[in-house]
């Protein structure tokens, strides 16, 4: 398989990783949000295609496979940007300004919440509060948080991330 | 075994993670051993301690001092300073621009007024050590239960001390458990509910991330009382620091024996099992969130029949939330008359409350039942920032309602915050300032709602969004006053008629702003006017003539080149294609642009 060409054998190898999540979990009761999660964790989403192995592997119908990746705020159907940027919108960022934050954002990318950048660099969404209440107004993008901040300090973040 | 004699504590919670605190760890260990005192220094990474604005927070034993916002760069001077010389380091320190600090923690306003019950290890013990939870009493309770009380017995005890649920709702905890053990059944499950879903609470988190062991015990203990061998802990996966710290939790409690087979010897066997949450809001419903841990659309299901005869998987099950489960054991070790004399008669005990909002302290407090609101938002929480007015305070998350400032001496208890509209919920308390539109606030919980509710009811479904339609039409400046007539209507429908909790709290927002600010809806709908200057469609941006010098800083900035004049001549705005931003007002260095 080494030698094989790449882009192949990382599908490949996909697919062999989430067949043997689907064996582990296909006799235990209530694991279909498990195996989804495990399955967009290693496609990064869960395009119909996955969702098609899933729901054979697992005996269950697609039509409830969708139902349940479309119930869930955290199981996308789109691909991602490699830069996943959240801005919480709980309560506390709200009255403190989130909702400026995030337009700005949608000015210097150029993209609405919900979508991807044509490059696939960036993606923006907005999140239910992240519990960092203190800090407030936060984005996360990927696994970095920024807070106490204002829309002025948006293109200094992005600049981090453009390069 | 080492004695040490300081301790340097870290909170390692999601607050103070996020503003920097683990970079500070490192930074510590190095700082310590260069000076060479690293037999004598003890760093532990802790829960939280609360006070997440002031974050990375450092605790210091044995004088108990509290740093805030240290950087990386203040370390080598607190260990030389203090840690070596023994010298508080004073502009560190919480409230270091008053006259007279207090060096110990517990002596300054934001802790003054706590009794941390719930909240009792968190910032205290590393969560990520069960030794450090049992020097603190850990485990004891289970102890005690498994070994010198009956089933029958534990829940009495449960009973007496009049606990009520801590997520909302305020229903009896014994009354639940009771209800349990009486339905007959081979498998019964205990489930907690850790899907803390209400923007802007954060209460469980912190919990589970501060003391995860607490409640592994109480879940073993509800399972002794109502005789179930298998518990759940739905949580969100939004918040992985905590899935993390449950899982070395339940992997040490299994090491220990504390979990699994045959605890403390006796026949009683207990298991924990994880189950992660993926984003919705409604699971936080009892009957959506066992919905969801049977691997399905997170959907409610009718009551009765209630969890406690047919809940996950058709079996007798019960639901409780982190922080109700937090108290269990206390109340075990310390009998329920000692919990009793604590909070008001109706409700007892403590409520933790994450304050945010236009607030000084933003953090996690914990207050005796009954403290008032004034004493929350001014004493506890140092009042608003800015010398502004408070306005309002937001409870109960999008289930509950608006306080407003002439209710502030409020008690704080279950049956005190609905006799005024509101309701205690998971203790989410947002505070607002006169910069805050109430309006727009009924609009953005209604948004939230409109988005989480879960399609299976028509008048949540459809309501929700009609109400929600309403709210835009006011606030875009089109309203009518019979618009106001449809909120009520739509509301008193949508309350009787919707099937679980979410939907049926849902108007909630809409008809406490409507009873305590109505004003501001009037001006809304008959003026055209946002009072609080917060609705764009109603605002529009004027020059003052008079005060214009002509320096066009405006006009080269205004995205839309909408701002036109002569130099040194006062400049125009032509409203025709403004888009309201503001730019023109932030940059004005006269004043002379205004707001109205």
């Amino acid at each position: 398989m080494g030698s094989s060409s790449c882009s192949c054998s990382v599908a490949d190898e996909k697919l062999l990783k989430l067949q043997k999540i689907i064996e582990e979990n296909r006799n235990k009761k209530g694991a279909l949000i498990h195996v989804l999660h495990e399955a967009q964790t290693i496609y990064g989403y869960l395009p119909i295609e996955v969702q098609k192995v899933v729901a054979e592997g697992m005996g269950v119908p697609l039509a409830e496979v969708y139902g349940v990746v479309t119930f869930y705020a955290q199981f996308s159907l789109k691909p991602k940007g490699q830069y996943k940027i959240s801005v919480c919108l709980g309560t506390a960022c709200y009255v403190k300004g989130a909702n400026l934050v995030l337009e700005k954002l949608e000015e210097e990318l150029g993209i609405s919440v919900g979508d991807c950048t044509d490059d696939l660099r960036f993606s923006l969404e907005g999140c239910r509060c992240i519990g960092a209440c203190g800090l407030a107004p936060v984005i996360t993008i990927n696994e970095d948080v920024y807070g106490r901040l204002s829309p002025n300090d948006v293109p200094d973040i992005l600049a981090k991330y453009k390069e | 075994m080492q004695i040490y004699r300081a301790h340097v504590l870290i909170c390692g919670g999601t607050g103070c993670t996020s503003s920097g605190s683990i970079g500070l760890m490192d930074e510590f260990e190095k700082c310590i051993k260069e000076a060479n005192i690293e037999n004598e220094i003890k760093i532990v990474k802790t829960g939280c301690f609360g006070l997440c604005a002031e974050g990375p927070i450092v605790v210091i034993y044995p004088e108990g001092c509290m740093y805030c916002r240290v950087t990386k760069e203040d370390i080598k001077e607190i260990v030389e300073e203090h840690l070596v010389k023994g010298r508080i380091v004073k502009r560190l320190l919480e409230g270091a621009d008053a006259p007279e600090v207090d060096t110990s923690a517990e002596q300054t306003d934001f802790f003054k007024k706590q009794y941390r019950i719930a909240l009792r290890n968190c910032g205290k013990i590393n969560p990520e050590s069960i030794e450090e939870y049992i020097a603190e009493e850990g485990y004891m309770a289970l102890g005690k239960v498994l070994t010198e009380m009956t089933p029958e017995q534990v829940i009495q005890t449960i009973l007496d001390s009049e606990l009520r649920g801590r997520g909302g709702a305020g229903f009896p905890t014994g009354r639940k458990w009771e209800f349990a053990r009486r339905s007959v059944s081979d498998q019964k499950f205990v489930c907690c509910n850790a899907d803390e879903g209400d923007p802007g609470a954060f209460m469980d988190r912190s919990i589970l991330e501060g003391d995860p062991h607490v409640v592994l015990e109480a879940m073993a203990i509800a399972g002794y009382a109502i005789g179930a061998d298998k518990g759940y802990i739905y949580v969100r996966a939004e918040y992985p620091i905590a899935v993390q710290r449950l899982k070395t939790a339940i992997k040490q409690a299994k090491e220990y024996g504390l979990l699994g087979d045959n605890i403390f010897g006796t026949d009683f066997s207990f298991d924990i099992e994880l189950v992660l949450g993926a984003g919705a809001f409604v699971c936080g419903e009892e009957t959506a969130l066992m919905t969801s841990i049977e691997g399905m659309r997170g959907e409610p299901r009718p009551r009765p029949p209630f969890p406690a005869v047919k809940g996950l998987w058709q079996q007798p099950t019960i639901l409780n939330n982190v922080e109700t489960y937090a108290n269990i054991p206390v109340i075990i070790n310390n009998g329920p008359e000692w919990f009793k004399q604590i909070g008001t008669e109706k409700s007892r005990g403590t409520k933790v409350f994450a304050v945010g909002g236009k607030i000084k302290n933003t953090g996690l407090v914990e207050i005796p039942m009954g403290t008032t609101l004034r004493e929350v938002v001014y004493e506890i929480g140092g009042g608003i920032p800015g010398d502004k007015k408070f306005k309002a305070a937001q409870t109960g998350g999008p289930s509950g309602g608006c306080i407003p400032a002439s209710l502030i001496d409020t008690p704080i208890d279950y049956d005190s915050l609905i006799k005024i509209g509101s309701m205690m919920g998971s203790g989410g308390l947002i505070v607002m300032d006169e910069d805050t539109c109430m309006v727009d606030i009924a609009k953005f919980f209604l948004e939230f709602t409109v988005e989480e509710s879960c399609g299976k009811c028509p008048p949540c479904r459809i309501g929700t969004k009609r109400m929600y339609d309403i709210l835009e039409k006011i606030t875009n400046g089109n309203g009518e006053l019979s618009d106001i007539d449809d909120l009520y209507e739509l509301a008193e429908g949508i309350q009787s008629s919707a099937l679980c909790g979410l939907g049926q709290t849902s108007p909630n927002p809409i008809l406490s702003t409507l009873q305590y600010f109505k004003d501001e809806y009037i001006a809304h709908v008959v003026e055209k006017r946002c009072p609080a200057g917060v609705c764009k469609s109603l605002l529009r941006y004027r020059i003052i003539a008079d005060k214009c010098r002509g320096c066009s800083l405006c006009a080269r900035h205004c995205p839309t080149n909408c701002i036109s004049g002569e130099i040194k001549k006062p400049y125009v705005i032509d409203e025709s294609k403004c888009i309201k931003c503001g730019v023109c007002m932030e940059k004005c260095k006269f004043d002379a642009v205004v707001r109205e």
